[in-house]
């Protein structure tokens, strides 16, 4: 059944994905067709995620491909706030390449099928990976929101007479949500990884490199605020994001090996 | 049967010198489309068109044609689904000087509502109105910029978003400077201080530090504001800076400063002729909407050819149906009120039903030009208007 669910969602994403760029260079019907990808696809991954839960096993949290597969969900869900305005659509040029990509990583991974029961408490599975899964889905679209400012305020600094032709958001209004979701993401990042480290204390267990990457993450994220408060804002800040986003990849990717055994 | 004529000159056949002869203004307007009867006038810049809902079409074309006599040899005249055809086209703004300007459909608008439109001028305007706003709706015709002052504008909503509170610095008072700043305005920014190469430094300098937007067209032939100015003034903010001037105000180093964007004319130009280009692109798919309007008026306009017949037959009908249950009051004064009501409501539907396919296949018929010869044989098969002669 998970079998069903899985290859129907990944070509949903895959179609918005390939949408996106059919939009970018002429907007319209693709545009729209791949806003109905991104919807119909979160949904039958929804689906996805709530068979894996209803099962004996239970969701694969304890897992890093089952946990990619929950932070693809959320990355989703957080670009369906804005993705479904039409001067937004550009941001699904980012988004859903990458949700495609790591939803093949997660299954690659088995983190869309079958499970094994994990030996963590569910509260502790979601306060501590849901929680972070939370803020790096907020990352992840931050990231996207600044690489979206970047793309624009290139396009004004070189003049570019097609400006018109694609509708973007104000590099204002990119700059502000980039920030007001990096301030929404930053606090449940805090406490899972408080919670993750009173596990650590309490047990007595080592610091992997995943722990001491995830905190690195958390500084540059809290330095892209206070750097804010400190007048970076706009091209500088998107670079920190950008910073922070390969962080991001880099502990949800390169790094869980060893945390996640 | 009710016919609509046009009547009217745009930019196209009239220059301006004989176009402002028949320029009228809303009153004015308002008192031709009473005087023609069932009428509504079109009155802009570009345009004076009257439009006329009459049934002889030859003596409003020539009621019409001498209230435009002053223009005469540039006048055009078209009837029914052609003069449809062209106010949808003019509503979307297809007729227009730049192709997709959105002002031209309020100014539709208020022609209809100060005009004396009957049933059919209603339904044209009302669904030239429908074709203007599905054609904006549905194509990219009037998203982009027509103008050096609009493309100003613009470009300031593609930096800060919003206009509303954004400052704008305006240097000099030149036509265009002032076109741009209108613009900006009426987009909710507020002009700071209108400037000029005379204003002392200081408050000119005092102003750049709260300015979003700085909008500069004065006849110097020195740079009015150099990079380095720029840069220890604005306190690391985000500007757009329009020079409109030739030779150019601005010192063209500004653009390389963070968060500085430097447009001069060329740029804006060279904007507005793609954005045109553009909008030319997406005429065409704006023209098959506007085209596939003007069929469904066809039709519907057909429709009233067979519009007396179905009536009278109908009418025809009802009263047989009358008649019959009248010559059985006996019988029906014996049944109870609900047995009554049973029998009035069977009689109705039979009625009903042996008329609904032939009003369908008379409407049918109308639409494919058939109507008249249906509509007559329907008279002549059931003797409808016979009583009258």
């Amino acid at each position: 059944m998970a079998e069903l669910l899985f290859w129907p969602a990944l070509l949903l994403y895959g179609e918005a994905a390939v949408g996106y760029f059919g939009d970018a260079r002429r907007p319209g019907l693709a545009g729209r067709a791949a806003t109905w990808g991104v919807r119909l696809g979160w949904l039958v991954q929804t689906a996805l995620l709530a068979l894996q839960a209803a099962r004996e096993d239970g969701f694969p949290w304890g897992t890093w491909a089952g946990s990619l597969n929950l932070f693809v969900w959320l990355v989703v869900a957080a670009y369906l706030i804005w993705g479904c305005r039409g001067a937004y659509r550009l941001l699904g040029l980012a988004v859903m390449p990458l949700a495609a990509a790591l939803l093949v990583v997660a299954r690659a991974g088995g983190g869309t099928t079958v499970g094994t029961r994990s030996h963590y408490s569910n509260l502790f599975l979601v306060l501590h990976v849901g929680l972070v899964l939370i803020a790096f889905a907020g990352f992840t679209l931050a990231s996207a929101l600044s690489a979206l400012y970047l793309w624009q305020e290139r396009r004004l600094k070189r003049r570019e007479t097609t400006i018109f032709r694609r509708p973007a958001p104000s590099l204002a209004t990119l700059d502000r949500l980039a920030a007001r979701t990096v301030a929404f993401s930053l606090p449940p990042l805090t406490l899972g990884i408080g919670v993750g480290v009173a596990r650590l204390v309490d047990r007595g267990e080592h610091v992997d490199a995943l722990v001491v990457a995830t905190l690195f993450t958390w500084v540059v994220w809290l330095g892209y605020l206070l750097a804010r408060t400190r007048g970076w804002s706009g091209r500088r800040a998107s670079y920190i994001a950008l910073v922070g986003f390969i962080l991001v990849i880099l502990v949800r990717l390169a790094l869980p090996a060893t945390h996640f055994a | 049967m009710t016919h609509l004529v046009l009547v009217g000159t745009s930019h196209h056949h009239a220059p301006v010198e004989l176009r402002e002869r028949v320029a009228l203004d809303r009153d004015e307007a308002a008192a031709l489309a009473h005087r023609l009867g069932e009428a509504v006038c079109l009155s802009t810049c570009n345009r004076t068109e009257l439009y006329v809902a009459t049934d002889d079409p030859d003596a409003a074309e020539a009621q019409a044609v001498a209230a435009l006599a002053d223009v005469e040899p540039a006048l055009y005249r078209l009837r029914d689904q052609a003069a449809a055809l062209h106010l949808f086209r003019v509503a979307a703004g297809l007729d227009s000087l730049v192709p997709g300007e959105g002002e031209i459909l309020g100014q539709v608008r208020n022609a209809y509502e100060s005009g004396t439109p009957g049933f059919l001028l209603d339904r044209v305007f009302r669904q030239a109105l429908h074709a203007g706003r599905k054609v904006r709706a549905q194509t990219a015709i009037g998203e982009s910029p027509a103008s050096v002052a609009s493309a100003a504008a613009a470009l300031a909503e593609q930096v800060f978003g919003e206009l509303d509170g954004c400052r704008i610095l305006l240097i000099g008072t030149g036509k265009v400077g002032e076109g741009a700043a209108r613009n900006l305005r009426t987009r909710g920014a507020e002009i700071l201080l209108t400037a000029n190469t005379k204003t002392d430094r200081g408050e000119l300098e005092a102003e750049l530090a709260r300015a979003d937007v700085v909008v500069s067209s004065t006849s110097s032939h020195e740079l009015v504001l150099d990079a380095a100015t720029v840069d220890r003034v604005r306190n690391g903010r985000q500007v757009l800076f329009i020079d409109l001037a030739v030779p150019r105000d601005l010192d063209p180093a500004i653009h390389e400063l963070e968060g500085c964007y430097l447009y001069d004319i060329d740029d804006l130009e060279a904007i507005v002729s793609e954005t045109l280009a553009g909008r030319r692109g997406e005429a065409a798919r704006a023209e098959g909407i506007v085209a596939a309007e003007a069929e469904k008026f066809r039709e519907w306009h057909a429709s009233l050819e067979v519009v007396p017949a179905i009536t009278s037959l109908r009418a025809r009908a009802e009263a047989i149906r009358e008649e019959e249950l009248r010559k059985a009051d006996t019988f029906l004064d014996r049944l109870d009120e609900p047995e009554r009501r049973a029998v009035e409501s069977l009689t109705a539907q039979i009625v009903n039903k042996l008329l609904h396919l032939p009003t369908v296949r008379m409407k049918q018929a109308a639409v494919s030009a058939d109507g008249v010869i249906y509509a007559e044989a329907v008279r002549h098969l059931f003797g409808l208007g016979e009583d009258e002669r």
